[in-house]
């Protein structure tokens, strides 16, 4: 039997492939948000995953620290390294700024780490680790940073001693580490001004300021300037030892807010990155919704171009479903060269976007049976339009 | 036994006040190998009687019998009349309605590819009409780079293709000038007497109306009749 869908495309293939073309233009866009997706959700753990912690323990009663702020001492680690099933204990602060770097700035989020602990980058592909205490940092290569650049965070500078990559913040910002010592500096080092202006404040304040209190002043001054905070304590658990057992120790003596790995993540992938993946699904669905009445407009008028045809191929005795798998075939093979296209430009664009734009083939195999599935659907309206026609109108005109 | 037989036909549209009687009681029969003419005004229940005759429509009442198998009887029907067009009556109508997407050889083919016929057997059957149909030599073109002449010659050949007792030709000179115009009548003349096909042709053509040896003349709904002039064809 004649394959009617594929003659009648081949007989006008230039005006069908470009249509197509433009479709497909459409589903690629589609395709790079679903990639957008996948990248966000995958940037947004990329951090947590890299720590190879077990434990986060952050401040009592808030979400930190990627998603709340969370303050604690730091000398707190002291106190967990202690407990049972705790194998290893160490501070790590974050903070997003703008990087410095020959007249230009990043935006880059700062992790403070401490040498051989969880917390610092889980690996390198240029360079060496830091070595020193302090002016040391490792890049993730998105900050265009290269190894032995200079970079000025607030009031420090560092040099640049190794890349890293794929260590990006749930925002997308790509992460710069640092000692904690550094951070520490980066996060509460004051300029000589407002240290100057502070002090004028304190001394000018009679409660603070007594007579018959010398050393009051000088404790408060000290106090305030004081910069032994961080934000979370990153645990590695003993092998053999129940991470939750664990976190319910801390959490029971040490009253922190203590979260698992699992928790971290749905913390980071399901609250702080949630409007940003709703707003993209609704765009989305709006371009799924948009794709089907195209792909329907297009299916309908191609068959409403045929009409006295399908009306003649009825009287001379062919059957419905010849009819419908005439059209149904068109459809799917605009679904096809459309996917190609919208696959083939998804792969071109994707690395321009500023954020990682993650195509997954199990994605691009789903969105390949939306497509033929939308396609399906929109054939509908046209298959009801040719069923419709009777064989009676190609008689007598 | 007759080709096709029509007897008391009647086909109402509506009902009540509003009824339009537009066939009253119309009989009539082709022979096998016979071509007669259908003449009739405009409103005279031509369009109606093609389609009873065609299977695309139900008659109010009558009978209807193609090669004396009855297809329709007062209400009654054979169950697969898709089947029945494909295989027991050819059209040509007044354009040649040639699917355009398809070659020659393929429009004429279809049919047969249809009727269940394999590929080979059913281009096969095309060819051969095509070249008693003089058409041969444009087997590979699409319809549209054939003059109106080739493409009429073609919808005969389709209208052949699966070799129908009856067929039923609507108008089909009327785009073409007097000259082709009798080259057509004198094919489906020919074709009927060697195949042994009935044709029925609906025509206004003053050119060919003289060729026909049986004619009838449809008014208000009824069929009459008549005896044609039978002129011979020019060579």
């Amino acid at each position: 039997m004649i394959n009617l869908a594929v003659k009648e495309i081949s007989h006008s293939w230039v005006r069908y492939v470009l249509t197509a073309v433009g479709l497909g233009l459409l589903i690629g866009v589609t395709l790079t948000m679903t990639g957008l997706v996948r990248g966000m959700l995958d940037d947004a753990i990329a951090l947590i995953r890299g720590t190879h912690a077990d434990l986060w323990v952050v401040q009592e009663g808030t979400m930190g620290p990627y998603a709340e702020s969370s303050t604690l001492y730091d000398d707190v680690y002291r106190n967990i390294t202690g407990l049972p099933g705790v194998a290893q204990a160490s501070n790590v602060a974050y903070l997003t700024v703008q990087v410095r770097h020959a007249n230009k700035d990043v935006r880059a989020q700062v992790a403070g780490f401490e040498h051989d602990q969880p917390g610092e980058p889980p690996y390198l592909i240029a360079g060496r680790p830091v070595a020193k205490s302090r002016y040391e940092a490792i890049a993730d290569i998105k900050t265009g940073f290269r190894l032995g650049d200079k970079i000025s965070i607030r009031r420090t500078e560092l040099t640049v001693v190794g890349l890293t990559k794929g260590m990006v913040s749930s925002g997308g910002d790509p992460v710069v580490f640092v000692t904690m010592q550094d951070m520490q500096d980066i996060q509460f080092q004051k300029d000589n001004t407002t240290i100057y202006n502070e002090r004028n404040r304190l001394s000018a304040n009679p409660k603070l300021n007594r007579p018959g209190s010398p050393g009051l002043l000088q404790a408060v001054t000290e106090a305030q300037q004081s910069n032994q905070k961080v934000n979370a304590v990153l645990v590695r658990v003993t092998p053999g030892y129940d991470p939750a057992v664990v976190a319910e120790t801390i959490k029971r003596w040490k009253h922190f807010e203590v979260y698992s790995y699992e928790q971290m993540r749905q913390i980071l992938q399901v609250r702080v990155i949630a409007n940003a993946l709703r707003q993209l699904g609704m765009f989305m669905v709006i371009l799924a919704i948009v794709s089907t009445a195209i792909i329907a407009l297009i299916i309908y008028n191609m068959t409403m171009g045929k009409i006295r045809e399908i009306a003649v191929l009825k009287l001379i005795g062919a059957n419905n479903s010849t009819i419908v798998a005439m059209i149904l075939q068109q459809a799917w093979g605009l679904g096809i060269i459309g996917f190609v296209v919208g696959k083939a430009t998804a792969t071109l664009i994707s690395p321009l976007f500023p954020k990682r734009v993650e195509l997954l083939p199990f994605d691009a195999f789903i969105s390949f049976l939306i497509v033929i599935a939308i396609c399906s659907l929109a054939s509908l309206i046209a298959i009801r339009a040719a069923l419709k026609v009777q064989p009676a109108s190609a008689i007598g005109g | 036994m007759e080709a096709i037989r029509m007897e008391n036909l009647v086909k109402t549209y509506g009902s009540g006040s509003t009824a339009v009687h537009a066939l009253k009681n119309v009989s009539l029969y082709v022979n096998p190998g016979e071509v007669v003419g259908l003449l009739g005004p405009s409103g005279s229940g031509k369009t109606t009687l093609l389609q009873c005759l065609g299977a695309v429509i139900d008659p109010t009442s009558g009978r209807i019998a193609l090669n004396g198998e009855t297809v329709f009887d007062n209400g009654w029907k054979i169950n697969d009349l898709r089947a029945l067009r494909r295989d027991k009556i050819g059209f040509v109508f007044q354009a040649a309605y040639l699917i355009p997407f398809l070659s020659v050889l393929d429009n004429v083919a279809l049919l047969p590819m249809l009727a269940g016929k394999s590929n080979e057997e059913a281009r096969k059957r095309a060819k051969e009409l095509l070249a008693v149909l003089e058409v041969d030599h444009r087997s590979h073109a699409k319809p549209a780079e054939l003059s109106g002449g080739e493409q009429q010659r073609v919808a005969i050949a389709r209208a052949m293709a699966n070799q129908p007792p009856f067929i039923l030709a609507d108008e089909p000179t009327a785009p073409l000038d007097s000259e082709r115009s009798l080259i057509v009548i004198k094919l489906l003349t020919r074709l009927a007497q060697e195949f042994k096909t009935a044709i029925m042709v609906v025509t206004h053509d003053d050119i060919i109306i003289p060729r026909f040896k049986r004619l009838y003349r449809l008014r208000d709904g009824v069929a009459h009749e008549e005896q044609g002039q039978n002129l011979p064809f020019p060579d």
